[in-house]
């Protein structure tokens, strides 16, 4: 395939592409979202890698759609905290994408007989929110949603009015904790401590959870849901790994024969825990 | 065709070549203090009596390069350099490690653009090599021969360090067209058949992998090993880097994108923002290293393992750790299970 001039022919997919900040939302001290132009199709899910000044590139999930936007939630975290104060309403942010596998809504999630039970812990609500909200906007296309999302503690907390409104929903069953503290709306403990809240029972065959969160969670959750009676064939996790092209090359998300960018993020439980560093 | 010549009709060719390409050969490098692939206009230039210490890799895929400038509001990619095309001269487990880097920028995901500029300009010189070194294994791993030139040569040198014979088999007219009219003489470069060294290679699979990676075995590299990175940098078959942006520092944002050689024994290669390692341990690393080389590359891509037997890892520790040790003892952990 080396002929000359191939490089001719490809695109470079290394190279990002200017895009507008339509908004900027402080959704906690850590936390925030950027609204960003951005009409490219992409799947609930995927993520892009952004461009942060003074840092460099770093994998983002979407976390919100819309009509010429989308949404990115980033954690200020490390060397990353510098940069993002540069980022203003109006200025340009360059991104690439959209990458990875995504949660099978459309083939797994939806149907009207089907339900969809979500685990989040922390900021893992952020890759979880497009799909949230797109059987929040279609009740119709889902039988019933259970939400438990968990937060470290009310500095954490992510998303209120999202949070509000799914709780409202007539076809979501909410729960969010903290936890360690108490506070009005929320349970207190971690969400493994209250995986046995959910009418697994009562499903039938017909339903998916979806976990997503830091590694320990998503881990102790699984154990937890599988003591509980659920299938592995019926979990869904979503992987963070350090990435540095998003595009299979760099190594640095590789776990043995799987790279994270290209397989994942998102993987299917029972191929997930073959995964070990 | 093969020929017969002498040194100095060579080092004409070279010069002649050289308007058309970047030539490239084992050449000892004065202020590295080692022998690297550099660019050269003699033939005596050639390294021949030791493999090299840095592998061809750094001629079509730099150890650092700026991929792209941001000035302002736009991004602009970095030109290439050098216009012309790279010609290596080189010994059979150098050309067969460049398809490892082809499988990895080329048929993982979508091909590598930056990868690609540099490597549809590189053609192969063979360097004939018949006995190989101390720390060789190609003939284990299957890259002691290699059909993938346009030109091959065998080079001897006297006890006085002078080029002594020169054969040449040039494989297109492009080549042969420099040595017409000199004398004809058949040569079909020999290539090792047995190294010092011989590879017993651990049969891993998804059904041992748990295993394998839970064996006490890898715990003495914790300490054995530094996390210095330099097994990686003188392997022509590993590829991973890091991509790191400079600004200017000018306030406007301006600044370039570079791409730099990383490696996955240095203890951060798997750190995400938030400080979180998914390996802390050098034994990890090692583990992590092993499979790749030994496992995970052919069991992604099929074919062939990523290893072709060089040598150049085992010259290289600074801790005396020998790679071809730790597999062959890695064989016979497996051979218990």
């Amino acid at each position: 395939m080396w002929t000359k001039n191939v490089s001719e022919k490809i695109d470079n997919i290394m190279k990002p592409e200017a895009h507008r900040i339509l908004g900027i939302t402080h959704e906690t001290q850590a936390e925030f979202t950027f609204r960003v132009a951005f009409d490219a199709p992409f799947e609930d899910g995927q993520f892009c890698m952004l461009s942060i000044p003074k840092f460099g590139e770093a994998p983002i999930s979407i976390s919100g759609r819309g009509e010429g936007y989308v949404d990115f939630t980033i954690r200020k975290v490390g060397r990353l905290t510098k940069g993002l104060f540069d980022l203003r309403e109006g200025s340009t942010l360059f991104l690439r994408g959209p990458y990875g596998s995504s949660w099978p809504v459309e083939d797994v999630f939806a149907g009207p007989d089907k339900t969809l039970v979500v685990i989040s812990g922390g900021t893992g609500l952020a890759p979880v929110r497009t799909t949230l909200n797109r059987f929040y906007d279609n009740q119709d296309q889902i039988k019933d949603l259970y939400l438990i999302s968990g937060f470290k503690d009310m500095d954490a907390v992510l998303f209120d009015e999202d949070r509000e409104k799914w709780a409202k929903a007539e076809k979501f069953h909410t729960l969010y904790t903290l936890d360690d503290s108490e506070a009005p709306g929320f349970e207190t403990g971690m969400v493994t401590a209250h995986l046995d809240k959910i009418p697994f029972e009562s499903f039938g065959d017909n339903y998916c959870v979806a976990v997503v969160g830091p590694p320990p969670m998503m881990h102790f959750t699984a154990l937890g849901l599988m003591k509980l009676g659920v299938p592995a064939e019926k979990i869904w996790v979503s992987y963070e790994r350090k990435m540095q092209c998003a595009v299979g090359k760099c190594g640095h998300c590789k776990i043995n024969e799987t790279y994270v960018c290209l397989e994942g993020p998102v993987f299917h439980y029972p191929r997930a825990r073959e995964l070990f560093d | 065709m093969g020929y017969r010549t002498d040194k100095t009709k060579l080092d004409r060719v070279l010069t002649e070549l050289g308007s058309k390409y970047q030539i490239f050969a084992p050449a000892w490098d004065k202020r590295r203090k080692s022998v690297r692939f550099r660019s050269i206009r003699t033939a005596d230039e050639i390294v021949l009596d030791r493999q090299s210490d840095f592998s061809i890799k750094e001629t079509y895929y730099p150890i650092s390069q700026v991929m792209m400038y941001f000035q302002t509001d736009n991004i602009k990619e970095a030109p290439v350099a050098d216009p012309r095309d790279i010609l290596i001269i080189a010994r059979p487990c150098d050309l067969n490690s460049i398809r490892r880097l082809d499988k990895i920028f080329g048929d993982n995901g979508e091909p590598d653009y930056f990868y690609a500029r540099l490597r549809e300009k590189v053609r192969f010189v063979l360097l004939e090599c018949r006995q190989g070194f101390e720390d060789c294994f190609c003939v284990s791993m299957g890259s002691n021969i290699s059909d993938d030139y346009c030109m091959a040569l065998r080079l001897e040198k006297n006890d006085a360090g002078e080029l002594s014979e020169i054969l040449v088999k040039t494989c297109d007219d492009e080549f042969d067209a420099f040595f017409r009219g000199e004398q004809e003489a058949p040569f079909e470069p020999e290539f090792v058949r047995e190294n010092k060294k011989t590879m017993r290679i651990p049969d891993i699979s998804r059904k041992n992998l748990k295993a394998v990676s839970d064996l006490e075995y890898w715990s003495q590299f914790d300490e054995k090993c530094i996390g210095c990175g330099g097994c990686n940098t003188v392997c022509g078959t590993c590829s991973c880097f890091d991509t790191s942006d400079v600004l200017y520092g000018d306030g406007r944002g301006d600044g370039e994108r570079r791409r730099i050689w990383s490696s996955c024994m240095l203890e951060d290669f798997t750190e995400t923002a938030g400080g979180a390692r998914s390996r802390n341990t050098r034994g990890a690393n090692m583990r992590f290293k092993v499979f790749h080389k030994f496992y995970d590359f052919k069991a992604r891509f099929g074919e062939e393992n990523m290893c072709v037997g060089c040598g150049r890892c085992d010259m290289r520790c600074p801790k005396d750790i020998s790679f071809f040790d730790a597999v062959n003892g890695l064989n016979e952990e497996t051979e218990k299970l």
